[in-house]
């Protein structure tokens, strides 16, 4: 079958799921006011309360979430064949992202502006305020270490990309140079840092001089080891160190410094991908090769494709988004709709083409299942398969197939480095809360607080051994990341249930969702927990079992929490807004 | 109509508009802030700290006491900490 037919009947639905769920929600649930004033207009200042057109501000929100997470997932959870991962992608994306994410905007609109972190606090009370701040404490340190090892495993598996990455760090700082001190338009310098980048990307793909390649400085597969590691561990190791001291000092710049110019080449980066993918799919009609479901599997899909595929499914940064910035942009409230709902629309056609990337690239079914030979093979190979496939639909544009691998590899390695700075920014801040709420002084410190977020991290990255050995098991923390990504999801759904609660109104299309998620998330967590890292159990891994039972004692209580929270009726709290 | 045609131009404007939007955010914060701490210095003979500029910076009032009524909202102050300016 075509894959041609994925991506159409993908975009039917998501059509039909944002012209009648969407409005429904909007219309019976959340009842959208146009007249109402929304925080743009009460609290206008120019810097963070500005009135903005919702064609913008959807492109900005939809920049913000997208980034390598709903890549990274699905090309891991065709494991189990095409359907779920495409059912769980679409369905998740109308039912449950489009409520999340249109949710929290709607009620931060209807709560000043307020992100959700704040809203659990007058929601539900401090003790969720606090568990909020852990939960986001473990997903930014997930992020961080995942991440860091997706960077290291695509510079070690496609060394040509590594100079053009290099090279987009002097060229942002010098656009954010341009923009602020001398105010000038971002547009055309970042069109030429974005050629310059892809320049370099080119020739490095012809010359192999210009390819970083560790692993051969280091004497190649059959070296002898360095430190008792052989030459691809130390390249991992070399990369994770010199990965860390950029976050160090990135995350620690003003943000118009370097964050900000990286983030505006990146959503240019975002364009050229969905646009190289989609158009080299109606090039290419590829043919589906990946089998529409996996018999055979080692690892059951259930429950665990639901943590597999957070991101393009349903994802709770997303409303850190919606909450924090875009609510307080948003000129009517009626917006809130095609912002938030279409903002979770555009990850789930990412996601969407990311499955149809790695299910396409296999000649045959024999050859993807002899890659995708268990669970531990498709954590490990997925993202690689992706990079591939995705360059061979590129090469339906004309594109060379080694030049089209290494400008895919830079797109996500771009991502995922931008995901890594803010992450590593937005834990030293929960450090310095939480180090503020306990009143523990020196946690308040830039310093301090980065070093302890920098050096965790490491640690989280380098400490999981997998079946290759030092290096190789980064991917073992995934699961961990998509739990701790559904449960913040889980809160923000509760939390507007609670909202939708005491307005008197049907909370049913938030609470399915939830407890959907809810479950699936304890369940699996509790599979993982119990039979595959606990001590007694097969691959026994402390590490993992430590921080899987800490994220299963949070999701308990939070069930608890939520449980409580819905069944009280205590109208003190309500917000007078509505 | 004429300002609906379709046209190149517009659609990178509104390409740039996308893109731009966070960093216009984050470059009007960081001006705000020098601002802010102009603002201080200027009235910070009034405020206790001394300022030997304070006969030049007094030449100024006209041209910020507009600003005065934001600029302690922002600093944390409900009410204006000056007696000689009752903005609130």
């Amino acid at each position: 079958m075509s894959a041609i037919w994925l991506a159409v009947a993908g975009g039917i639905i998501f059509i039909l799921g944002y012209k009648y769920y969407s409005k429904f929600i909007a219309e019976k649930i959340y009842r959208l006011d146009p007249n109402y004033t929304t925080p743009a207009h009460q609290y206008k200042d120019g810097v963070d309360f500005v009135p903005t057109n919702k064609f913008v501000l959807w492109g900005h929100h939809f920049t913000s979430v997208a980034g390598a997470a709903p890549i990274v997932g699905p090309a891991i959870a065709v494991y189990w064949g095409w359907l779920p991962a495409l059912l769980w992608v679409l369905l998740g994306t109308v039912f449950a992202a489009g409520v999340h994410d249109f949710g929290t905007l709607v009620l931060s609109v209807r709560n000043k502006g307020q992100s959700v972190g704040t809203l659990a606090n007058k929601l539900i009370g401090q003790r969720a305020k606090v568990l909020f701040l852990f939960i986001i404490l473990l997903l930014v340190l997930m992020v961080n270490a995942v991440f860091a090892w997706v960077i290291a495993n695509l510079f070690i598996s496609f060394p040509a990309s590594v100079i053009s990455v290099f090279i987009q760090i002097p060229l942002a700082i010098w656009i954010g140079y341009i923009v602020y001190k001398r105010k000038k338009s971002m547009l055309l310098p970042s069109l030429v840092a974005l050629a310059v980048m892809y320049a370099a990307a080119i020739i490095a793909s012809y010359v192999p001089a210009l390819q970083i390649d560790l692993v051969s400085y280091f004497g190649g597969d059959n070296a002898a080891p360095i430190l008792g590691l052989d030459a691809t561990a130390m390249a991992f190791f070399v990369w994770i160190i010199i990965l860390m001291v950029y976050v160090y000092i990135a995350s620690t710049l003003p943000v118009w410094k370097l964050l900000q110019p990286r983030d505006y080449i990146n959503s240019h980066q975002l364009i050229v991908g969905l646009g190289l993918l989609y158009l080299g799919l109606l090039f290419t009609n590829p043919e589906i090769t990946a089998p529409v479901n996996n018999s055979s599997a080692d690892t059951s899909w259930f429950p665990l494709l639901f943590i597999t595929i957070a991101c393009g499914a349903i994802s709770g940064f997303h409303g850190l988004v919606s909450s924090g910035t875009s609510s307080k942009q948003l000129d009517k409230e009626t917006d809130a709709r095609f912002v938030g709902y279409l903002g979770a629309v555009g990850e789930g056609a990412l996601a969407l083409i990311a499955i149809i990337a790695v299910i396409t690239f296999f000649p045959s079914t024999a050859e993807f299942s002899a890659t995708y030979s268990g669970f531990t093979a498709a954590n490990g190979e997925g993202l690689g398969v992706f990079i591939q496939g995705a360059a061979a639909l590129a090469s339906g544009l004309g594109i060379p197939a080694s030049v089209a691998s290494t400008i895919v590899s830079v797109i996500v390695v771009s991502f995922a480095a931008t995901t890594l700075d803010s992450s590593v920014r937005l834990m030293r801040y929960i450090i310095a809360e939480l180090g503020t709420e306990y009143n523990v002084t020196p946690l308040t410190k830039t310093h301090v607080a980065t070093t302890t977020a920098v050096l965790s991290s490491a640690a989280l990255t380098l400490i999981p051994q997998g079946p290759n050995g030092f290096g190789s098991g980064g991917y073992l923390l995934w699961p961990l990341f998509g739990t701790s990504n559904q449960l913040l999801a889980g809160i923000s759904l509760l939390l507007i249930a609670i909202w939708l609660k005491r307005q008197g109104r049907n909370y049913w299309p938030a609470v399915i969702p939830m407890a959907f998620l809810m479950f699936m998330t304890l369940y699996a967590m509790f599979l993982q927990v119990m039979t595959q890292w606990a001590p007694w159990a097969g691959q026994s891994d402390w590490l993992l079992f430590i921080f899987g039972a800490i994220i299963f004692v949070f999701a308990l209580w939070i069930m608890f929490t939520a449980a409580s929270a819905l069944m009280n009726s205590n109208k003190d709290r309500i917000s007078k807004s509505a | 109509m004429a300002d609906r045609k379709f046209s190149l131009k517009r659609l990178f404007q509104f390409y740039d508009e996308v893109l731009s939007l966070p960093h216009k955010n984050e470059i009007a914060r960081e001006l705000r802030d020098e601002d802010d701490l102009f603002l201080l210095l200027v009235y910070s003979d009034m405020l206790g700290i001394p300022n030997p500029a304070f006969y030049y910076t007094l030449e100024l009032y006209p041209f910020i006491i507009e600003r005065f009524h934001d600029w302690h909202l922002r600093m944390g102050m409900e009410k204006s900490p000056l007696d000689g300016i009752r903005c609130c």
